[in-house]
C-alpha cells in the first residue's frame, strides 16, 4: 500500500470536493420551494431512521460483517446513561473507559 | 429582513452555539483519533489537519483512511467516503425548503450540515431552523480542527487508539442524537425499521450504503395518516 505524499493530497482534495458536492446537491436542486405535505411527513421520519442506522452499523458492523466486542458493552452502558438524561460527555468517557478496560483484560 | 426576524435569528444562533458545545467536546476526541490514525496511515501532520479543515465529515474521513490502510487505492477510498456521505444527500433534500436565497447561497448554507446540527435544527414538523443549524455547527467546526491538530502533532505519544477504546466514541455520539428522537414514541417503529434494514444490508452492500438505504424506511410517512 502506502500512497505517496502527492497521492494523499489528491485523495484529500477529491474527498473535500465530493463532500461539498453531496452537501450542496439537495439545497441547490430543491431549495426555495414550498413543502408538499407528503414531503413533510417523510422528512419527519428521516432523522430517527438515519440515526438508528448510523448507530447500529457503527456498533454491530465491521466492514461487511457483523461483529460484537468490548466496544458493544461500552456503548450499551452509555445508552442507558443517555436514556436517563445523563450528559453526553460523561457517557462518552464511561464508554471509552469500559471499552479500554475490557480490552486490557 | 425585519428587526424581529433578525432578533429571532440571533437568539437561535446563540442557542445553537450552546447546544453545540457537548457535541463539540466529543467531536474534539473523535477528530483527535482521526489525526492519530491519519499519521499512522502515512499522512503528514499538515495533510491530516487540512483534511479536518476542508472535509469536515468524520465518517467519510474515517472511511477513506480505513480503505487506504488496507491497501486500497484513491478511487476506492473516495467511493467509500462518498458512500458514507450519501446520507447528507437525504439530509440536504430534507433541509432544502428551509434555506432561502439563490442556488449558490443555498449550496454554501448546505455545507454547514453535520449530523448533530441537522438533527437539532430539525423542528419536527418538516422544517429546519437554519440559524440554529449554523450556531450548532460553529463550535463543532472549531473543535474538529483543534482535535485533529492535537492528534496529528501528539499522536505518537498516545499510542494505539483501538487499545484506548476511542472507537466507542463514534457510536455514542450518534446514540445521543437517536435517543432524543426516540423520546417520541411515534419515531420508535421507523427507527427500529431503519436499524434492522441497515443491519440486514451490512453483509451484502459496501459500508455506507446500508445507512442511505435505511432512509427509505421514512417513505412510510407517505402512507401514514397526517397527524
Amino acid at each position: 500500500m502506502t500512497l505517496s505524499h502527492n497521492e494523499i493530497w489528491v485523495l484529500i482534495l477529491g474527498c473535500a470536493a465530493l463532500t461539498m458536492a453531496i452537501k450542496a446537491a439537495g439545497p441547490v436542486l430543491l431549495g426555495g420551494r414550498e413543502l408538499p405535505s407528503w414531503f413533510t411527513r417523510v422528512v419527519v421520519l428521516m432523522a430517527p431512521t438515519l440515526l438508528c442506522a448510523l448507530v447500529v452499523t457503527s456498533v454491530f458492523a465491521s466492514g461487511r460483517s457483523w461483529s460484537v466486542g468490548a466496544q458493544t458493552v461500552g456503548v450499551a452502558v452509555a445508552a442507558v446513561m443517555l436514556w436517563r438524561r445523563m450528559s453526553l460527555v460523561l457517557a462518552v468517557l464511561v464508554a471509552v473507559v469500559i471499552t479500554a478496560g475490557l480490552r486490557a483484560l | 429582513m425585519t428587526e424581529g426576524a433578525d432578533d429571532g435569528a440571533r437568539t437561535a444562533f446563540r442557542r445553537g452555539l450552546r447546544l453545540g458545545i457537548p457535541f463539540a467536546v466529543v467531536g474534539f476526541l473523535l477528530s483527535l483519533s482521526f489525526g492519530v490514525l491519519a499519521r499512522q496511515a502515512g499522512f503528514s501532520t499538515t495533510q491530516a489537519i487540512v483534511t479536518a479543515v476542508i472535509v469536515f465529515a468524520g465518517s467519510a474521513q474515517f472511511a477513506m483512511l480505513s480503505v487506504i490502510t488496507v491497501g486500497g487505492g484513491i478511487p476506492a477510498a473516495l467511493t467509500a467516503a462518498s458512500l458514507m456521505n450519501s446520507r447528507f444527500l437525504a439530509m440536504g433534500v430534507a433541509l432544502a425548503p428551509s434555506l432561502p436565497g439563490g442556488p449558490l447561497k443555498r449550496a454554501a448554507q448546505g455545507q454547514t450540515v453535520v449530523d448533530a446540527s441537522w438533527a437539532l435544527a430539525n423542528r419536527g414538523d418538516g422544517t429546519f431552523d437554519r440559524w440554529l443549524l449554523f450556531g450548532t455547527t460553529l463550535p463543532q467546526y472549531v473543535s474538529w480542527t483543534l482535535g485533529c491538530v492535537v492528534g496529528a502533532v501528539f499522536g505518537d505519544a498516545l499510542g494505539d487508539t483501538h487499545r484506548l477504546g476511542l472507537d466507542a466514541i463514534y457510536p455514542v455520539f450518534f446514540l445521543s442524537l437517536l435517543i432524543a428522537e426516540l423520546r417520541d414514541p411515534a419515531s420508535r417503529w421507523v427507527a427500529a425499521g431503519g436499524g434492522l434494514l441497515a443491519l440486514a444490508l451490512v453483509p451484502i452492500a459496501p459500508p455506507g450504503v446500508p445507512i442511505l438505504a435505511a432512509s427509505a424506511v421514512a417513505l412510510f410517512g407517505l402512507v401514514r395518516k397526517p397527524s
